[in-house]
């Protein structure tokens, strides 16, 4: 592909210098162009700048409770103000179990709906349809906090859970009491809040792919299905992608969370029992907390936020770029 | 170029002017800001319009949590401060270290916590003993036909279901007076517990805020939980009568919790720190609490520090006669008298 427009570029040229070819030798220049490429730039550091500020800040302040709990700080699960002693364990924890759940959950959902909306739905439905899915993502987290406590808590109390340990109480996943509140109800919010973003993008991503290779595979004689299956695997990366910015969302989701999740900070493998989040824990506790080692703790745990969600990322960019150059060698 | 320059000018113009503007401004009219608790932020916005009204002073309060009033006083970044609870010799000494001045506790009013629980075949007027309550609390009873609750509330129908705790999730003032009191009821609590706004409950769910912990209790058939007083009664809710010091029990009123106070005036420290759960007399409801606001002895601005004080004496001579209507528990006569004698140690030379 870059070959060729080399090629063409050196025929249009006819200088010798065209194996050397780059694009900006061929962009004229003014002055406004020097002052956009370097108010561009500056925008671009000030990004740069700010997250490495952040990091400062973040690690400065919790150098106290760096110093007192070392590496202990993250693998300790007590959490007793009182006694200014502090571990993370349970937050991160909670935080893991309720972003993948909600992941779990989502993904199939949003691919599912994704696929209706771009290959399937007839046009008077789909825009409306998007409309409303894309409403979702703005609606404010608290609202989906009240609808927890109001319709869902209420609703999981009476009906969902009671059944789901009568029938499946063998399994430590649904041992406990019925209180609604709890790592189930955390995993359904996120998964609604996860959810337009997930669909809109890999929608997006879907109808990317060109309309001829729909045609090819039809023409080819594939069932609908079997097209279906040709955009989906050119869209895998893109889905992929989408997947992480959703994962990014659960992982840092705050109130909602906090409303519905029952705040204990306890370590539990069931979906009925009360649990707790790293963004909660910081809702919940920092406006209140007053020795230097308790805010220290806390700010030590939005580090360790922060640093979770850059490692989610940069494994999320590793998968991405691993899946589009199989793709692209596999497509060549 | 002339055209930027003139752009200039302008902009220079326009700054200039407005802080003329504002220098004019501020010699009108004096402004405090504070900052703190949440508990008295209803009574002290009434507080602060209605004296806003008659003075002209004006008032910024941001209601932050007593842990951010206390950081704020700390770091010198309010006028004055609020807290439910109050400081420490530590805090006090690294206050005064820092800014050069003590720190005065003026009390302004009170509040109760009052246990809510959701048993409808109970309804109102479940008793409990400080026992009981704080066993609950802890995790060792744990069905609402436990023998001991049984045994201190005969006629009533104690259903066969698990007691589902509620806590605050949140650190905050009404869990530092209701884990102060469970500490001084229970040898186990404070060994396994302690006191503090945010603790490491054993059991139990939490809720966010007042409002969290009630919406708990009133949706979850068997749960029991703490809230305010004033949330209590606004929203209707049930809530238990406890046998105090002297035995009696006691439901939480504003009567019983002024009494509570009243009882504490001839151990009241001359600084105003105190705690009053517990508090002997017998018709003292016994999970109560001050809250104060935090002021510098010695502020830098005069004429900041001449309106704190006039307006905290209007405070605890007419603003106390708000008190109820907006759920507080006004402060009784003799502790009103103590506060003042701290007001006038106000400098304002």
């Amino acid at each position: 592909m870059n070959n060729k427009t080399d090629e063409r570029a050196g025929q249009q040229d006819g200088s010798p210098a065209a194996r050397s070819f780059s694009f900006r030798g061929l962009i004229r220049t003014n002055p406004g162009d020097f002052i956009f490429e370097n108010v561009t730039r500056f925008f671009a550091f000030l990004v740069l700048a700010l997250v490495f500020l952040m990091v400062y800040e973040m690690t400065v302040q919790s150098l106290p409770a760096i110093k007192e709990f070392g590496f202990g700080f993250i693998t300790s699960s007590d959490w007793d103000p009182v006694n200014n002693l502090f571990g993370a364990l349970p937050f991160i924890y909670g935080t893991l179990f309720s972003s993948l759940g909600a992941l779990l959950l989502a993904v199939p959902l949003s691919v599912g709906v994704a696929i209706f909306l771009s290959e399937l739905a007839p046009g008077w439905l789909e825009q409306p349809l998007s409309m409303l899915v894309e409403l979702l993502a703005a609606i404010p987290s608290i609202v989906y906090g009240l609808f927890g406590i109001f319709v869902m808590i209420p609703w999981l109390q009476s009906d969902i859970q009671p059944f789901l340990m009568e029938e499946f109480g063998w399994m430590p996943l649904f041992e406990g009491a019925p209180y609604g509140f709890g790592m189930m109800a955390a995993i359904l919010i996120l998964t609604i809040m996860i959810l337009p973003i997930i669909t809109s993008i890999s929608r997006d991503v879907m109808r990317s792919i060109p309309n001829s290779q729909r045609e090819a595979a039809l023409a080819l004689g594939a069932t609908r299905w079997e097209s279906i299956r040709i955009v989906l695997t050119g869209s895998k990366s893109g889905i992929l992608s989408a997947a992480l910015l959703g994962l990014g969302r659960a992982v840092g989701e705050t109130m909602a969370v906090t409303m519905v999740i029952g705040n204990s900070a306890d370590i539990s493998v069931s979906l009925l029992n009360p649990a707790h989040t790293m963004a909660s824990v910081l809702a919940n506790e920092f406006a209140e907390a007053t020795s230097k080692l308790y805010v220290s703790s806390l700010i030590e745990i939005a580090l360790l936020l922060f640093v979770m969600t850059l490692i989610l990322n940069a494994i999320a960019r590793a998968i991405v770029w691993r899946m589009t150059k199989r793709y692209s060698t596999a497509v060549a | 170029m002339e055209t930027f320059m003139k752009g200039k000018f302008i902009a220079a113009a326009i700054i200039l002017g407005t802080l003329l503007s504002l220098g004019t401004q501020a010699q009108a009219q004096v402004k405090l800001n504070g900052a703190g608790a949440t508990f008295p932020y209803i009574i002290y916005s009434k507080w602060f319009d209605l004296y806003h009204k008659k003075t002209g002073i004006q008032f910024n309060y941001q209601a932050i949590g007593s842990g951010g009033g206390i950081r704020q006083v700390t770091e010198g970044t309010v006028d004055f401060g609020a807290s439910d609870a109050f400081l420490s010799n530590k805090q006090l000494s690294d206050i005064k270290k820092k800014r050069g001045t003590a720190v005065l506790h003026i009390p302004t009013v009170m509040g109760a916590v009052v246990i809510s629980y959701n048993l409808p075949s109970v309804g109102s007027g479940l008793r409990l003993t400080p026992d009981v309550l704080a066993d609950i609390f802890l995790g060792k009873i744990k069905m609402w036909n436990d023998s001991r609750i049984k045994k201190i509330n005969k006629g009533k129908k104690l259903p066969s279901r698990a007691i589902l705790v509620v806590h605050r999730s949140d650190g905050s003032g009404t869990t530092n007076i209701f884990t102060d009191y469970l500490s001084k009821v229970s040898k186990t609590w404070n060994k396994k517990v302690g006191v503090g706004k945010a603790v490491n409950w054993p059991i139990g769910l939490g809720g966010k805020g007042n409002d969290g912990v009630a919406g708990l209790v009133k949706q979850t058939e068997g749960a029991i939980g703490y809230v305010e007083l004033a949330y209590a009664v606004q929203n209707k809710l049930s809530y238990a009568s406890l046998k105090n010091k002297a035995g009696k029990y006691v439901k939480p009123t504003f009567k019983a919790v002024s009494a509570a106070a009243a009882g504490f005036v001839k151990d009241m420290p001359s600084d105003l720190r105190v705690s009053i759960v517990n508090a002997g007399g017998k018709d003292s409801y016994p999970i109560a609490g001050l809250t104060w606001l935090l002021i510098y002895q010695d502020m830098k601005d005069k004429r900041k520090a001449k309106a704190l004080k006039d307006f905290v004496t209007w405070a605890l001579d007419e603003g106390e006669s708000y008190a109820e209507d907006l759920y507080y528990a006004p402060l009784p006569k003799e502790i009103v008298a103590m506060c003042k004698k701290q007001v006038a140690k106000i400098s304002t030379k």
